[in-house]
């Protein structure tokens, strides 16, 4: 329990950055299974040749940043599709990240690590670290809070919005598109470098299928917390990581093992997509009015993550309107 | 001020859909020049905004905006010389940022965009002020998302986001054919407050004639890429529907579209 609540934080970065690409900006990003490991595999390394484990954390965002930009590179300079350029990244990373950790999996036994302090306190498991994790991923939330709401975030999130009006606002969109890329991927790596020195070894594998928990991170916080503004939207990504490893805690406790999570993790992507659909969750007041608007926004596929974001919107007004007749 | 210089545009070259859409078109502007475009679908009209805007490259000519020439500037480079406002009345605004972070990104038009703080409370003012103006009751809903307002809203919202800053040109492009009467009278009332109050140079597209005439001190009909008919603003003053239709007459193959007819 203590375990889950802890890497749902952890997680939490790499649900911030997901956020960034498939929400504000509006670009499905799969470079993250790449990034991901390439943030653990440099941490890794460098903490084994004796890099402060933090500088080691920092070095790993860089290599985020980089990979995110190359997307947003081959996207927008190249002009090629957005699905297709993360492929690409992600894919070629592989072999980037094989020749950083030397070999398929880097064990970080006895060697210093950012989560030294918390294990030898015994820290680790206790509402102790869970509190330091909260302020370490709030802090990550806010700091998105406020570079979304400065000039440059606004330009970013306008061009998640309407990309025509923003150019014609003067808004280099190239730019934004490969600076919000590079961001996100920056907090991906992030939160793979800190896995890795959490779980105590990099593997060449363990970003794998992590796009779908970035994404099911995002979604299961929007449909608990809704999208009302930035400031409720990145919590729900941060808050949707926590319930996120809840969740698979529970179905590992329901006797279901680890090689089921990934089925676990697609299925609950796609109820927490279809069930607003289906309106069954009409009963409940502030969830009304989903399942009517939800077939002509919500096209099936990846592209469309604005669809619940929509839904939600509806929803939160139409809820308003309802508790006040009622 | 604005000199486009035998400018032409065609449109898939070489093949059976080849289109001209902008045959040596020559025009200027002077300072404050207020100027309405009419002409037949697919005479350039709305070409000929998108290539000064810069979103359709041409394929000879000049353009120039006092007197630098802008013709190779990408887009976001000639937004710092030019407000438009865009037939879609969805087109003008962000759906998800409200109106007053929609009012902080036209502030910052053709600026570099930094870290600071996109909506702080000077801004605020000013734009309640600026808000005020339209006299639709938006200046109390700043907070409100862009998107959970009406066209006309909207609309009147991208007319004052183009023209608060005072661009050396504002482009228009048919920006109230997409509303209903009452709206589009609204916004063209809008207009033509905006444009007065700080002489804004305007390049309008309409396919409205009576709206053409009511406005501005100049106007050109277009036909097939060319202009084939120019008001001045001693002219303009005299200027009849009748005029127009029977300029429209003269030409050979030009079909009015039903919206000009039904005006």
């Amino acid at each position: 329990m203590f375990g889950a609540l802890e890497l749902g934080l952890i997680y939490g970065a790499m649900a911030l950055g997901v956020y960034l690409t498939f929400k504000v900006l509006n670009f499905p990003d799969l470079t993250v299974d790449g990034s991901f490991t390439t943030g653990g595999a440099t941490a890794a390394s460098l903490i084994i040749a004796g890099v402060n484990p933090f500088l080691a954390t920092a070095a790993a965002i860089g290599a985020g940043l980089v990979a995110g930009y190359i997307t947003g590179l081959l996207h927008t300079k190249g002009g090629i599709d957005g699905l297709l350029a993360g492929i690409l990244t992600m894919i070629g990373l592989w072999s980037i990240n094989l020749r950083i950790m030397g070999k398929a999996n880097l064990p970080l036994l006895r060697e210093d690590t950012v989560f030294t302090p918390l294990r030898e306190n015994m820290w680790l498991g206790s509402w102790i670290s869970i509190a330091i994790l909260l302020i370490f991923a709030l802090i990550l939330k806010f700091a998105i809070d406020w570079f979304l709401t400065t000039d440059l975030g606004l330009a970013i999130q306008a061009t998640g919005n309407n990309r025509e009006m923003i150019r014609s606002l003067g808004v280099n969109t190239d730019n934004t598109t490969m600076l919000t890329l590079a961001l996100s991927n920056g907090f991906v790596a992030l939160c793979g470098a800190l896995i890795a020195q959490y779980q105590g070894f990099s593997d060449i594998s363990m970003g794998i299928g992590l796009i779908l928990v970035g994404l099911a991170s995002v979604i299961l916080g929007q449909a608990v917390f809704g999208s009302r503004n930035i400031f409720v939207a990145s919590l729900g990504a941060l808050l949707g990581s926590v319930i996120y490893r809840l969740i698979i805690f529970l179905a590992l406790r329901a006797g279901l093992d680890t090689n089921d999570m990934k089925l676990t993790t697609a299925l609950l992507v796609v109820i927490a997509l279809l069930l607003p659909r289906w309106g069954f969750l009409k009963r409940i007041p502030s969830l009304k009015g989903r399942g009517n608007r939800a077939p002509a926004s919500v096209p099936a596929g990846t592209t469309d993550m604005k669809g619940p974001a929509e839904i939600a919107d509806v929803s939160t007004t139409s809820g308003a309107g309802a508790g006040k007749e009622g | 001020m604005l000199t486009i210089d035998n400018v032409s545009k065609t449109f898939f070259p070489g093949t059976v859909n080849e289109r001209k859409a902008l045959q040596g078109l020559e025009l200027r502007l002077e300072e404050s020049d207020f100027v309405t475009v009419i002409g037949s679908n697919g005479a350039g009209k709305s070409t000929l905004l998108n290539t000064i805007s810069g979103r359709l490259p041409i394929d000879s000519g000049s353009i120039t905006i006092d007197g630098a020439e802008v013709s190779r500037m990408p887009e976001y480079k000639r937004a710092k010389y030019l407000g438009r406002v865009f037939q879609d009345p969805m087109a003008g605004t962000a759906r998800d940022l409200t109106i007053e972070q929609n009012l902080s990104l036209a502030l910052r038009r053709g600026q570099a965009r930094g870290l600071g703080r996109g909506t702080t409370s000077a801004r605020r003012e000013h734009f309640t002020d600026e808000l005020a103006t339209l006299e639709l009751g938006l200046e109390n809903r700043l907070k409100t998302k862009v998107g959970l307002l009406s066209g006309g809203q909207r609309q009147a919202l991208s007319l004052l986001m183009a023209g608060f800053t005072q661009p050396r040109i504002l482009l228009l492009d048919e920006h109230t054919a997409a509303l209903d009467p009452q709206r589009a009278a609204l916004v063209t009332t809008l207009t033509k407050k905006i444009v007065e109050a700080d002489g804004l140079t305007t390049l309008m597209v309409t396919h409205n004639m009576e709206q053409a005439i009511a406005l501005g001190n100049r106007l050109i009909m277009m036909h097939e890429g060319r202009i084939i008919y120019q008001a001045t603003a001693e002219e303009k003053k005299d200027l009849t529907v009748e005029t127009l239709l029977g300029e429209f007459s003269k030409l050979k193959g030009a079909s009015l579209g039903d919206r000009a007819l039904l005006n």
